[in-house]
């Protein structure tokens, strides 16, 4: 059975943070075409901040999304601030109650968390916001999932898919936030959210993976 | 641009602290640092009114707080919706047990912070009412004006609001007079020079010398068009075309105008603007009860200038003109 530890994966929530702080200039520059170029300001001191919490505590995978969701939400405000909170409270409320996280486990995780962003937005697919990557990117590691594929195969293809729906919002018209108001002057430049949801989906992915590859080695 | 700014990660926060030891005789800092509240407030058997947004608009929004305004205000980092966690802790600050009205502009962040407010404070049994704002005309055509964003004519929203409120009415009365006060704004803005936001360190949007964006929102949102620069006397007739023909009043209507710079105007073009502001609105056959000139809703350093009419019915005139004390002049 191909699953990891809850319990001892909390520091993959440091490398979302990791990634995302690195990031920080980025995420603002192409923000700052279309939008205000705050994001990767506002990310990157959430996201700061709930590593801050995190680190040295030996946190579950589900108490550190916790941790990072509710210093999202109360902390952070603007847009992401509710947007990714709920997400990541919702993967926590997902997860909180398994020991381990299999492949279906990981994937009402991720269905969880969109649907608490649905419930707070009105975006939709296309409209050139993070739906535009995580929606796609769901879907494919579901397919993948329901296919047969082992759960790290399943994790190549949410990586894959989250990437191509990125890069699918350079193309789009903004319908949304902030840069809705610029109508067709905002195709030709990525979503700055669409981008940081990447950036959390591979860097989830890629943690998620080593963790799977730890459990086999130690013979789970 | 010079700035007076120590840490430009630290610009609300300071402003903050600044702000309350300014004017302690009318507002206090909430329990929770980024909650502005009256000094009076909760008042026990009065509707509470909040509001809450991005800083970098001052006076708006912490600088409508106080006797007959707002009692408490939400405070957002620059050009960035507070926190649900604010909006709920205003919500607490406000609240005399008679529920409380949120009174904001339409803004994505603020809509979905202020909806999961809405659920927090239903657990602890504070009932909020919401209006939103959406008199800026140029920001979607009339049959979309519920994507309109909210601008200067929130004032005017908080003032009538406000002054029900005191005057002991019910929680849907006060939602109802809000709803109607923001119902009869019209708002345009005209930029002529952009604005930053210190933690960037370059500005958001370029106008180019000699033109002007005509319909620009309240962080530099596009306009409708750019054109080049006129005489402001155009500029004017131009404004008030465009609110009032958005706005069809009828012959003899009493209408409130609020002439607000954007940040790095001089007051002294605000009455340029209004000299031909006030002709134009005459000659249309409106009567100009109550006029506001200054920086009441500004956007950083922005140049520009924004226009609201308001329409007056006799009970929007009488709660206009109540009395009120806040660290803004009104």
């Amino acid at each position: 059975m191909q699953q990891f530890d809850n319990a001892s994966a909390g520091d993959i929530v440091l490398s979302l943070a990791d990634r995302i702080i690195e990031n920080r200039a980025y995420l603002s520059e192409i923000d700052g075409k279309i939008g205000d170029g705050d994001h990767g300001v506002n990310m990157a001191k959430g996201f700061g901040m709930a590593a801050d919490r995190i680190r040295g505590n030996d946190m579950s995978l589900a108490t550190a999304f916790d941790t990072l969701g509710t210093v999202l939400m109360t902390e952070i405000g603007g847009s992401m601030g509710p947007l990714y909170g709920v997400m990541f409270t919702q993967f926590a409320e997902t997860i909180e109650g398994s020991s381990s996280i299999d492949a279906g486990t990981f994937s009402a995780m991720l269905t969880n968390g969109l649907d608490g962003i649905q419930s707070i937005g009105s975006a939709k697919v296309g409209d050139k916001t993070l739906l535009d990557t995580l929606v796609p990117a769901i879907e494919a590691f579901d397919a993948a999932n329901a296919g047969g594929k082992p759960f790290p195969e399943a994790l190549d293809a949410l990586v894959v898919a989250a990437e191509k729906g990125r890069d699918s919002t350079k193309d789009l018209v903004a319908r949304i936030g902030r840069a809705s108001r610029l109508g067709e002057r905002s195709v030709g430049v990525l979503d700055a959210g669409a981008t940081s949801c990447a950036l959390i989906l591979e860097t989830l992915a890629l943690g998620a993976k080593q963790k799977l590859q730890l459990s086999a080695t130690v013979g789970r | 641009m010079q700035r007076f700014i120590n840490n430009p990660d630290e610009v609300v926060e300071d402003t903050v602290k600044g702000f309350v030891k300014a004017h302690a005789d009318l507002v206090r800092l909430g329990s929770n640092p980024r909650v502005i509240a009256a000094r009076h407030a909760p008042v026990g058997g009065k509707v509470g009114v909040i509001t809450g947004g991005g800083s970098g608009h001052e006076p708006a929004f912490i600088g409508y707080t106080g006797r007959n305004m707002l009692d408490a205000v939400a405070v957002g980092e620059l050009f960035s919706s507070p926190t649900a966690k604010s909006f709920l802790d205003a919500a607490r600050e406000a609240n005399g047990g008679k529920g409380v009205v949120c009174l904001y502009g339409n803004y994505a962040g603020d809509n979905m912070n202020v909806k999961m407010a809405i659920k927090l404070a239903a657990k602890e049994d504070i009932e909020i009412a919401t209006v939103v704002a959406n008199d800026d005309v140029c920001s979607a055509p009339p049959e979309e004006r519920e994507k309109r964003r909210g601008v200067a004519g929130e004032i005017f929203m908080w003032k009538c609001a406000g002054a029900k409120a005191a005057l002991g009415a019910g929680l849907q009365e006060v939602q109802a007079i809000a709803q109607r006060a923001i119902d009869n704004c019209r708002s345009i803005g005209v930029g002529l020079g952009p604005c930053t936001l210190p933690a960037v360190g370059h500005p958001n949007f370029v106008i180019e010398p000699g033109t002007m964006e005509v319909g620009i929102g309240h962080h530099g949102e596009p306009g409708v068009r750019v054109e080049p620069l006129k005489p402001a006397a155009e500029i004017a007739r131009e404004m008030v075309k465009v609110v009032l023909d958005d706005h069809a009043l009828a012959a003899g209507t009493e209408v409130a105008v609020l002439v607000s710079g954007l940040g790095a105007t001089p007051v002294n073009e605000l009455y340029i603007l209004n000299d031909t502001i006030e002709t134009e609105v005459s000659r249309r056959g409106l009567t100009i009860h109550k006029t506001y000139i200054g920086n009441y809703f500004t956007s950083l350093e922005m140049v520009g200038a924004t226009l609201t009419v308001m329409a007056l019915d006799t009970e929007l005139k009488r709660l206009l003109d109540v009395d009120v004390d806040c660290p803004a002049r009104l």
